[in-house]
């Protein structure tokens, strides 16, 4: 460990090279997190089964370009389906568990992860599967910091999405609709929002924005069924460190987690790096009761 | 006790010395079926009695399985060096050796869980709702992590146990006589503690903890007790589960999170939170279904737990006793007065509507 | 009243528990066939392994039973196998093999998926006294434990990288330098199977006197390890060894080629089930693949010919793959060896077969199989395969061989040949 940190105080290139790793994929991740954040805020639903759904959408992505399409392209289809899946899923599941005891949402959606492994296990085999952006490899300092450029065009990829779900959420009418719901669903109803759209529309958006974060983690990782729950995890570390409807919040906290997976892979080794993710979401949540607790209140 | 609860328990103990004498060849899923119950009645004092859905109790399960195994090997043989992959030495026990490091490896094993309950209490038991079950389920997912990081007992390698000396078929008994001993130990234990000052105060902060602290109840400790009671037991049987298998190691076998840390979830919300023959009822079926169906679903069988726990959760909340106790409240002791019953009928269906 | 009602609800519940249980005992020859157990990986982590694993032993039975099946006494026996999934789980292993021979009465046991599970399936067979012949648990430490009724026909995980590791101060020797000056970099996932592999690695490193530079576990869901490779990136090791099963390989074969890694000589295992040629075809050229069977090899048998016509025989039968994986064809070898055994011993009885299996000495297209006491096969050597021009290419050991080392791997070519 010692060693490894001489290596980075010696030849700061190296930093470079981990932030930028770690920034690139914590885009995607922040695209995840983001659309937890969403659901969770607007219709207090915690979804378990996030990042099945990011596995989901790669799987399909990468279905999609083994048949000849570019994947990048297979973003809108992809997107178009998953949001489809969304809303087949509220009508079946989601809508019963909304207002029910908070560990319902938690568990349903848990078993829903569960059989979404297993469906992709099922139809697509256990085989890891990665797709071909088709892109180059960006080389900086001799060789010493390599981007591939896929990671760049999903970064501004992802910027752009977050540029257009702010637009959304603050100028179209089911933007305002959504936020309304989320500050007072009573209050929204009576007002004449049809808050069963609303919660419709935005599990099923959530479910198409994890679908995009898919198919950029099929050209830039890999994707195996049983990966989901990694990214269930970041996701709720993301969240539950910048809080609800907390955008720029979300971004900062996912950026900064994909380098923080990248330094402790670095320097503690690559045994504590998924540690590292499950370890930091216990520690924020003590930090926040412990802040909590001070003003004699409670996390929940 | 009444009559009938008195046959009731007189023949479950009949049926549990008979079954591994009347089906040998079952005595390993019958030591299986214990070991669920105990997983369902223990998660159950968290979740159904004091209202926090834990999805992190395997912790202690797995951590009961280690602490048992270096007491068991690291009495009579350096663990790290038989630990290591490299150069692994053969261990051989004496019967003695094998009997007294498994006694004494139980021991140690609840009394650490107990320890670590009381540690980690510290850090979640301050966690509400959803938080605590995100929490413990971090806890959970970090242990098996840290576990297959530390390579004194082998890291991701795992740890051959002790091999029991003698014959399989008393083997399987040996265990199986363990399990259910300890399982009912646990249900005679939480059977007491339900029904006294205890059952009521983690009942009443289930309910409502904001108040029940108003009305001077030290909530705190009674947390802490409820959740050292958990690990206590499922350390015991963690203990037993590791030398059953006969090698462990920390991501599959130590901390099942997605296997068994769901399936106590699971059979206790199917049997009926928050009762006490609910999470063993529960059991019983799961375990059952699972044994007969599951292998031969080759592969679907997961999507069926999925399945079982969304619509168990979705629709059908209550669990079987819950419902039974629904219908028929007048079984359970309830007087069901007719108007009241219609009056609260229509408040809670108003509830529903708002 | 109530508690008599609750009574009678119980007692229901446990004689239907009670009755659930109580199924026959199958026999172990039923009729004209013979039945062999296997707990196998269907779903979980080695599901795609276990599946490879499967073929070849479906594979192996479809041909003994077309050629007449196993001969005992003057009756011709058909084999069958029962699977159950273990779900890549230890834990389930050891219930499921308690299953099928307490519950099923399977007396002939082929071995599940990965060291771990045979780990736990291992004292299980040994206390029934149940011959078990495995085709997938490599690790060593099984091999030490003294099991009396545990035969695997496949080379055990020591023998991976060895030669590679040989290769590697021999290249060093080459070009003028100390075998001591080799410094590796290590990147093992976190199971049984690797972990020994990697002692395998540690061992002839000390031997040599090379020096660990890096010595990283991969974790269970590894999809990234860059952080690796950029310690890889700024320390210059001569020689990287990978292992971590089909998507160890896999992350790896994407990264190195991404990150323009230019380690002179790399090694990994399980090549040929991630096929990384097929998927990251120039940018795997140079890449080092240990073997435990290679369909070039001039081994051969009555049951299968060549080790080509199985590869022939494999690929026209089942569709999916590209190349057979090695997990399959010592599959198929680990059924031939009981038949063998029956064969031979021409009784049904556990204690005969087990001396029987012990006493093998077989020709197979998977190469020649002969049991040391501990129950390891020792007739098989492991080879190493090198990516060359897209395909494998047996390199190491040099009886084998039928290319020559590419030696400094050609580094250049992954960027270039990228698109």
């Amino acid at each position: 460990m010692w060693d490894n940190l001489q290596i980075l105080g010696l030849a700061p290139v190296f930093n470079v090279q981990l932030l930028v790793n770690g920034v690139l994929i914590g885009a995607v991740f922040a695209l995840a997190a983001y659309g937890l954040a969403l659901v969770w805020g607007v219709m207090n639903v915690k979804n378990l089964a996030q990042g099945d759904f990011v596995m989901m959408g790669g799987y399909l992505g990468w279905w999609l370009a083994e048949r000849g399409l570019n994947p990048i392209l297979a973003l809108l289809p992809v997107a178009a389906v998953m949001f489809a899946f969304g809303w087949v899923l509220y009508w079946l599941i989601i809508r019963r568990v909304i207002q029910r005891d908070l560990f319902t949402s938690l568990l349903a959606t848990f078993g829903l992860a569960i059989v979404m492994q297993q469906g992709l296990n099922l139809a697509f085999g256990p085989e890891v599967r990665t797709a071909d952006s088709g892109f180059d490899t960006r080389v900086f300092f001799d060789g010493m910091v390599t981007v591939t450029d896929i990671r760049i065009v999903s970064f501004v990829l992802c910027g752009l999405l977050a540029v257009a779900l702010v637009l959304y959420m603050k100028r179209s009418r089911m933007g305002q609709a959504i936020r309304a719901t989320a500050q007072d669903a009573r209050a929204a109803r009576i007002l004449g929002v049809d808050t069963e759209r609303v919660y419709a529309f935005t599990f099923s958006l959530n479910s198409a924005i994890c679908g995009a974060a898919g198919v950029l983690i099929s050209m830039i990782w890999v994707l195996q069924p049983f990966y989901g729950i990694a990214y269930s995890v970041r996701a709720f570390v993301i969240v539950t460190a910048a809080g609800l409807g907390n955008l720029p919040g979300v971004i900062i906290a996912a950026l900064g987690l994909g380098a923080i997976e990248q330094y402790s892979g670095f320097v503690l080794g690559a045994q504590f790096q998924q540690a590292t993710v499950v370890g930091l979401l216990v520690v924020i949540l003590v930090w926040k009761q412990f802040l909590m607790m001070r003003r004699r209140e409670n996390l929940q | 006790m009444t009559r009938g609860s008195k046959i009731l328990h007189a023949g479950i103990l009949v049926a549990g010395v008979a079954a591994p004498l009347l089906f040998p060849g079952y005595t390993f899923q019958f030591a299986m079926l214990w070991i669920m119950i105990l997983f369902a009645l223990t998660w159950d004092t968290m979740g159904g009695q004091m209202g926090y859905n834990s999805l992190g109790n395997i912790i202690f399960f797995g951590f009961g399985m280690y602490i048992s195994a270096i007491t068991q090997i690291g009495m009579y043989y350096d663990v790290g060096e038989y630990t290591a992959a490299f150069g692994a030495i053969k261990v051989d026990f004496s019967d003695a050796q094998y009997y007294g490091g498994l006694a004494l490896g139980l021991v140690f094993a609840a009394l650490a869980s107990v320890v670590l309950a009381v540690v980690l209490s510290w850090v979640l038991l301050g966690l509400r709702g959803p938080y605590f079950a995100i929490g413990t389920l971090g806890i959970a997912l970090s242990a098996a992590e840290l576990t297959g990081a530390w390579t004194y007992v082998g890291g991701g390698g795992g740890i051959s146990m002790p091999v029991f000396p003698g014959e399989p078929e008393v083997r399987s008994l040996f265990f199986y006589c363990l399990c259910m001993a300890v399982s009912i130990a646990c249900y005679l234990f939480l059977r007491w503690l339900y029904g006294t000052r205890f059952g009521l105060a983690i009942n009443a902060i289930r309910d409502d903890e904001d108040k029940a602290e108003a009305m001077g109840l030290h909530t705190k400790r009674y947390k802490t007790f409820a959740w050292a009671i958990s690990a206590f037991f499922l350390a015991m049987i963690g203990a037993l589960f590791g030398n059953m298998t006969g090698f462990i190691e920390p991501m599959e076998v130590a901390y099942p999170t997605v296997t068994f840390g769901i399936f106590m979830v699971a059979m206790t919300l199917l049997g009926g939170k928050g009762t006490l023959w609910g999470p063993v009822i529960g059991a019983t079926i799961f375990h059952t279904l699972k044994e007969v169906t599951w292998t031969y679903l080759l592969g679907w069988q997961w999507i069926a737990l999925g399945l079982l726990i969304i619509v168990n959760v979705v629709y059908f909340q209550q669990g079987i006793l819950g419902w039974v106790k629904d219908r028929k409240p007048e079984w359970f002791g309830v007087k069901v007065d007719a108007a009241m019953s219609a009056d609260a009928a229509a408040s809670g269906s108003a509830k529903e509507a708002s | 009243m109530y508690k008599t009602k609750r009574t009678f609800l119980l007692a229901a519940t446990a004689s239907a528990v009670a009755l659930a249980f109580a199924g026959p005992a199958a026999a172990k020859v039923e009729g004209d066939k013979i039945i062999l157990g296997s707990a196998i990986s269907i779903t979980g982590k080695y599901s795609q392994e276990g599946k490879n694993a499967r073929d070849g032993y479906d594979l192996a039975v479809k041909m003994i039973n077309d050629k007449g099946g196993v001969k005992v006494g003057d009756k011709s026996y058909k084999l069958e196998v029962k699977y159950y999934d273990d779900e890549s789980t230890p834990a389930r292993t050891a219930q499921l093999l308690e299953r099928l021979i307490s519950q099923d009465g399977v007396k002939y046991v082929l071995g599940p998926y990965s060291s771990g599970t045979t780990k736990a399936a291992a004292p299980v067979t040994e206390k029934y006294k149940i011959p078990m012949v495995e085709a997938e648990g490599a690790s060593r430490s099984l091999f030490t434990q003294g099991y009396r009724y545990l035969f695997a026909v496949l080379s055990t995980s020591e023998q991976y990288l060895a030669s590679a590791i040989a290769l590697a101060a021999e290249t060093a020797k080459k070009q003028g330098k100390k075998p001591s000056d080799v410094r590796i970099a290590m990147a093992f996932e976190n199971d049984p199977f690797s972990l020994d592999v990697r002692a395998g690695v540690v061992d002839d490193a000390k031997k040599y006197g090379m020096k660990i530079v890096i010595d990283d576990k991969l974790p269970r869901d590894l999809s990234d390890m860059s952080a690796t490779l950029t310690k890889v990136k700024a320390l210059k090791p001569d020689l990287l060894v990978v292992s971590g099963h089909t998507k160890g390989a896999s992350t790896a074969g994407r990264q190195i080629n991404e990150m323009g890694i230019s380690v002179p000589m790399i090694a990994m295992t399980h090549c040929e089930s991630a096929d990384i040629i097929g998927k990251f075809g120039a940018g795997a050229e140079g890449i080092l693949c240990p073997t435990q069977w290679a369909e070039t090899l001039s081994y051969k048998d009555s049951l299968f010919g060549t080790a080509k016509q199985y590869n022939d025989l494999f690929l026209k039968t089942y569709t999916g793959y590209d190349t057979v994986p090695y997990q399959s064809a010592q599959a198929s070898a680990a059924v031939q060896v009981w038949a063998d055994a029956f064969t031979r011993a021409q009784s049904f009885d556990t204690e005969k077969l087990r001396d029987t299996i012990a006493a093998t000495n077989l020709d197979t297209f998977y190469g020649k199989v002969k049991f040391s006491p501990a129950g390891n096969n020792i007739a098989k050597p492991m080879v190493l395969r090198q990516v060359q021009n897209g395909g494998y290419h047996v390199v190491a050991p040099s009886e084998w061989a039928s290319h020559k080392l590419v030696f400094p791997r050609n580094a250049g070519g992954a960027k270039q040949a990228s698109k």
